[in-house]
This record gives C-alpha cells, structure tokens and sequence, in this order.
C-alpha cells in the first residue's frame, strides 16, 4: 500500500466522535464489539472494505488487521471487492420467490444486461440476490442502500433504476 | 380480542416518546421499580410466557436460570436478528411501536439485575435501527434509563448495535460471538449464556416479541396474561403472514383461533389471492415441515387445527409442524414444493457458518440434488439420498441451523413425494406445468 493510499483513509471528525461514542457504549476493554458497526460506516464512507481501509479500522479499534479481514469475509453485508455505485438487492428466498422475485430478477438482469453478482460496464449498478430481508408480506422486495423497496413491479423498478441513475447516492444514509 | 403488544400501533404519532407516555407508556416500569426482581420473575412464570424466537422456552424458567454471581455483571440481551425467511413481526413492532421494546428492556433488566443491556438488531434493518436509537436516546431524556432511573436508585444502560448480514447470528450463542465483534460461529453448549454469556457473564438472550410481553404481564399481571390463549399457549402472538395470500402483514392473534379462521377470515389472511386453492402451508418459518393442504385446517384426527404452539405441533413431524417463529407462509395450487425445497436448502448452504461437516457439507449436496430434481435430471435414487442426507444432519451438528436445514427436506419428501417422482418421471413436462395438488394421505392415528 502506498504513503499516498494510507493518507486519504481516514474518518471526517464526525465519523471518528461516532466512532468514540460507540466504543464508549461497551466495557473497557470490549471496544471490539463497535467492529461491526464500525465497518458499516467504514463502507458507507469509502465506497468498500479493501485491505487499506480493514486496516483503518483495525488501527481505530487497536486490533490485529486479520481480526477485521476474519469479520468483514464472514458478513454478506460487507463488501471486500468493489461493487458498484449502486447495489440492487433483491431477495430471493422462498416466501418472495413465490410472490414474483424471480420474474424481478430476470427484469432487472435483461434491463441493465447483466447477471445477478455482475455490475454495470458504467460502473454504476450491481445486481445482487440476497436472502431474506424480513419483508416477505410486501414481496417481491428490494434493498438499495438502506431503503427497502417493497410491492415491486416492472414499473416500479423502471422507476428505481432511472431515480438512482441520476443520483447513485439517493437514500444513503450515514451510519 | 384485546391486542397486547399491537393495540397502539395505529395511535399518530406513537413513535415519540410524548404520545407513547400519554397512552399509557411505561407504566410497566413505575410498576416493576416498586416490585421485587423475584416478584416479577413469578409473574412471568404465572404468566406462561413462552419465547416468541423460535423455541418456545418458558420465559419464567429461562430467567430463573440466570447465575448470579457476586461482583459479576449480567446481561439482558434482546434478539432482534430477525432472519427466519418468512418473519417479519419485530421489524414491525419496532418500526411502529419502539418505545414498547425499550419499556420492556427496562422491566426484563430490572427484574435481571442488569444494569448494562443490548439489543442486538439485523444490519440490513439500518432503517429501523435509528428509530429505536431516537427512542433511546428519548427515553435516556425522560429518566428512564441512565442513572438512578425514575429516583429508584437502579441504573441502566441501553445500547443497540448491528449485525452485518447473517442469519446465524440469530442463534444465541452465535449472536453473543457477534456481539463481542466477531464471526458469528455458534459456542458448544454447555456452559449456557445464564451462566457464560457475553464476555464470559451471565447473559439471558430473549426475543423482541417476548420482551416486550412482559409490558402487559406486569401491567396486568401474569394471571390475567395466561387467561387469554389457550393451554400452554397463553396471552396473543404476532403472526407474520406471507405467501399466496390477500391479505399479508402481521397480525396479533389469540392462540385459541383455528388455522381455519386465520387462513380464510377477511379479518385475517382473506383467504388465497386469485380464487386458488390453498396446497400448502408452512407455519412457523422457514425451518419447520411443510403441512399438505389436508393437514392445514385439521389435524390427522380431523379436528380442527389451532394456531397454537400444541395446535400446530399436533400429530409431531408425522402429520404436524411447529409455531416456531410465526413466519406463516402459505403457497397456492401454482407453486412447486421440490422448488421451494430447493430455495429454502440453498438458504440454509448459504447461512451455515461452515464448523461442522454434517451441516456444511450436508446442505451443500442436498442442494446439489434438489437442483438436478428441479431442473428434470434427478433420478429415483436421489430422493432416497435426500432423506438420507438430511438424517444425518439432523441431531449431528453444534447448533440448531442443523435441524432447521434437515427439517423442511424431511417434510418435503414425507408429504409430497409423489410430486418429487413426478419430477423424475417427466423431466421435460416437469419445466413448463406445476403438479397441482397432491392427494390425501390417511394416517393412522394413535388411539388418544
Ligand atoms: C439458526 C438459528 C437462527 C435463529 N434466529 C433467531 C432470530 O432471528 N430471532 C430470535 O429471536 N431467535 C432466533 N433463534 C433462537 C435463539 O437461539 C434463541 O432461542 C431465542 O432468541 C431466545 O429467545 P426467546 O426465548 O425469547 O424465544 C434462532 C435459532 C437458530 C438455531
Ligand atoms: S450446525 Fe451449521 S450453522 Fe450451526 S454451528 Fe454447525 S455448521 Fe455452523
Ligand atoms: S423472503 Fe423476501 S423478505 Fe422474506
């Protein structure tokens, strides 16, 4: 990693006194258990998890960079290789497959051109096939950032897909 | 019926701490402050309160548990990982009612002896995360934790935090690993979190629905609680309905309702979308066995079916299923039950942490099999394998995702094997139509 990398990582000085208030939320000496939040807003903030930001945070928290890299591989929510700006998640288990997930699914992969797990050439939209969300009475669903998007249909996801077109960042919210 | 936990939820406003106090709000804890922490343990215990998670362990006998070390801080934990496809009820009573979960955090630790609290909340529900965290910092406001709370002398903190995508984070042990920042991979039992839990302490895991129970036990007290239900299934629950159905959401019901009513009420689920005919129903959750459409509304003794922990259980994994965790999924004519098979047991491969070889590789290759079934290549032999594979899951493995995987294949090929054979017998036929509905098995039933 090169001098340069290492010195755009870090937290604007809001993010670092979050990151003191969730530290301060545990015993001393069990700071560890902020980790998983912590990478969330770590993953807001720069985009994803590569090895120089896991090894941000592992310097945050004082701890050894492979007990971040063991944390953020074992959570599907985290991502160690880079998505695109925007992440189409929908969730394909039982209760929203039988609702209509897959036909969403098939939707969205012949509208964008790619399959589920690719991304966009422009970079901008990954598609993703997720497990179940805690939404299935509001099936198909999907999430994008921390928006669920339930009741979907095929004009529902036009809509999504040209709002989020122009603005990748919509419904982001800091953690 | 009286709802419990949901009769507020459409009151404007109830979110705030302002409204929620106004109608009534943490009266629980100005109650409990002047009880005993064993005066409230025994109104749990007469209450019958069983946990809403999954189990349905008796919140009263959990409790009792709790080693009390002096010197030795414990922990009230509260699940709210939410992850059993087809749940979806304490997403909706945090996002609708939040200050409910944190009064009934508030009564629980007290009656624990906590003075240090967590809930423990699925990361993709982020959404609902900060409203519970705006609720606590309310409640933080109004003296209702913190130091010395309502000038009783107890203290508590309340903390929320996150998982990351996980739904084995939903099982105790495995959440408490999570909870200390790290991989979400079940601890062997013994020692039980009452004894070793969170950082080695003594924690008592409980689930949101069951926590904020214990609101109206206090309220009204156990006796009154266990006088709604029925049997060993006292006071309401929430139901989560999905699936096929007009009217899906969550419900609060009382237990002593027949399958029959909620299916087809209009107060209820309204029957099946479309004018269908129901083929199958799966009632607690992902992880119990699939009922046939003839042992939905009736029991294998043909009496009606109650949406009870002992109604839905009747007749054992023979002829019935479980209530588990309310995740109540109902599938029309139209759907495919070796595909569904299929989704859930990709689930399963998915979500295991991957310790114990029965489970990693077990679900692995029932998903291989499944897979070949489904897209016309199985072949007699691979339903036998199936049972075989999911026998030796069962029972095998460290922690309960095991059975849980087991469990709905077992299900699956007890009940709808004609339709598995159909599969292999028509490959082709089998990718363009549905089976239907499969015919009814009489069962032999043990005299009572
Ligand atoms: C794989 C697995 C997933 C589970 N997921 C949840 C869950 O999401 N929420 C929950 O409350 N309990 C879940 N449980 C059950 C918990 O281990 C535990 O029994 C429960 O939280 C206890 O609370 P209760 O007694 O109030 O039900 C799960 C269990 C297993 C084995
Ligand atoms: S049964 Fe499965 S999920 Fe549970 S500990 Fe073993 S491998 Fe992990
Ligand atoms: S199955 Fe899709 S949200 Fe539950």
């Amino acid at each position: 990693m090169s001098a340069e990398a290492t010195k755009n990582i870090t937290f604007p000085k809001e993010l670092l006194d979050e990151v003191a208030r969730l530290t301060a939320q545990y015993p001393e000496g069990k700071q560890k258990s902020a980790l998983l939040r912590i990478l969330h807003m770590a993953q807001a903030h720069f985009g994803w998890l590569d090895a120089p930001v896991m090894d941000y945070v592992a310097r945050l928290l004082h701890l050894q960079p492979i007990e971040v890299y063991e944390v953020a591989t074992f959570y599907s929510m985290y991502d160690t290789k880079k998505p695109g700006l925007v992440k189409l998640e929908v969730c394909q288990t039982g209760p929203c497959s039988i609702e209509g997930a897959d036909k969403i699914i098939r939707y969205i992969e012949k509208k964008l051109n790619i399959k589920v797990g690719e991304t966009t050439s422009d970079g901008i939209f990954t598609l993703k096939g997720v497990e179940c969300l805690g939404a299935c009475g509001y099936a198909p669903m999907l999430q994008c950032g921390h928006q669920y998007h339930e009741h979907l249909t095929e004009a529902k996801v036009d809509e999504l897909i040209e709002q989020y077109h122009k603005n990748p960042k919509a419904n982001y919210m800091e953690y | 019926m009286r709802k419990l936990l949901l009769d507020k939820v459409d009151v404007e406003g109830i979110k705030s701490y302002d409204v929620y106090r106004r109608e009534g709000g943490y009266r629980s804890v100005e109650k409990a402050l002047k009880m005993s922490p064993d005066e409230i343990l025994e109104e749990v215990k007469t209450s019958g309160l069983r946990g809403r998670g999954g189990a349905g362990f008796p919140t009263g006998l959990k409790w009792s548990f709790l080693a009390k070390p002096e010197g030795v801080p414990r922990y009230l934990l509260c699940n709210a990982d939410e992850s059993e496809p087809g749940t979806f009820k304490d997403r909706y009573l945090m996002e609708k009612i939040p200050h409910l979960l944190i009064e009934g955090m508030i009564a629980s630790s007290f009656a624990l002896g906590a003075n240090s609290s967590y809930i423990y909340i699925r990361g993709e529900y982020m959404f609902v995360m900060k409203i519970v965290e705006n609720a606590i910092a309310e409640a933080y406001a109004n003296g209702w934790l913190g130091k010395n709370i309502q000038g009783s002398g107890y203290d508590l903190d309340l903390t929320i935090t996150c998982g990351a995508g996980a739904y084995i984070c939903g099982e105790e042990t495995a959440l408490i690993e999570s909870l200390e920042g790290n991989r979400g991979n079940p601890r062997i039992k013994p020692p039980f979190p009452a004894v070793e839990g969170l950082w080695q302490r003594p924690s008592v895991v409980n689930n949101v629905e069951t926590i904020a129970a214990v609101v109206p036990i206090i309220n009204d007290g156990g006796e009154e609680y266990a006088k709604i239900g029925v049997g060993r299934s006292t006071g309401t629950k929430l139901i989560s309905a999905s699936g096929n159905i007009v009217n899906p959401g969550v419900y609060e019901i009382d237990m002593n309702m027949t399958v029959e009513e909620f299916i087809y009420s209009d107060k209820f689920l309204g029957g099946i979308k479309n004018g269908k005919k129901l083929k199958a129903c799966v009632p607690g959750g992902s992880s119990v066995p699939i009922l046939p459409h003839y042992l939905v509304t009736k029991t294998a003794k043909g009496e009606d079916r109650l949406m009870s922990y002992e109604g839905l259980a009747d007749g054992g994994f023979a002829t019935g299923s479980m209530l588990g965790s309310g995740g109540f999924i109902v599938y029309d004519e139209d759907q495919c039950i070796v595909r569904n098979t299929y989704n859930f047991t990709r689930f399963y491969q998915h979500e295991s942490c991957g310790q114990c070889s029965p489970c990693r590789e077990g679900t692995g290759w029932m998903k291989k099999v499944l897979h070949n079934i489904e897209t016309g290549k199985g072949t007699m032999d691979d339903i036998d394998l199936l049972w075989d594979i999911q026998k030796n899951i069962e029972g095998n493995t460290i922690c309960p995702l095991g059975d849980a995987a087991a469990w709905p294949v077992a299900a699956a090929i007890r009940h709808f094997r004609e339709e598995f054979e159909w599969h292999v017998t028509n490959p082709e036929l089998s990718q363009t139509q549905n089976y239907g509905l499969v015919a009814e098995k009489t069962f032999e039933v043990e005299p009572a």
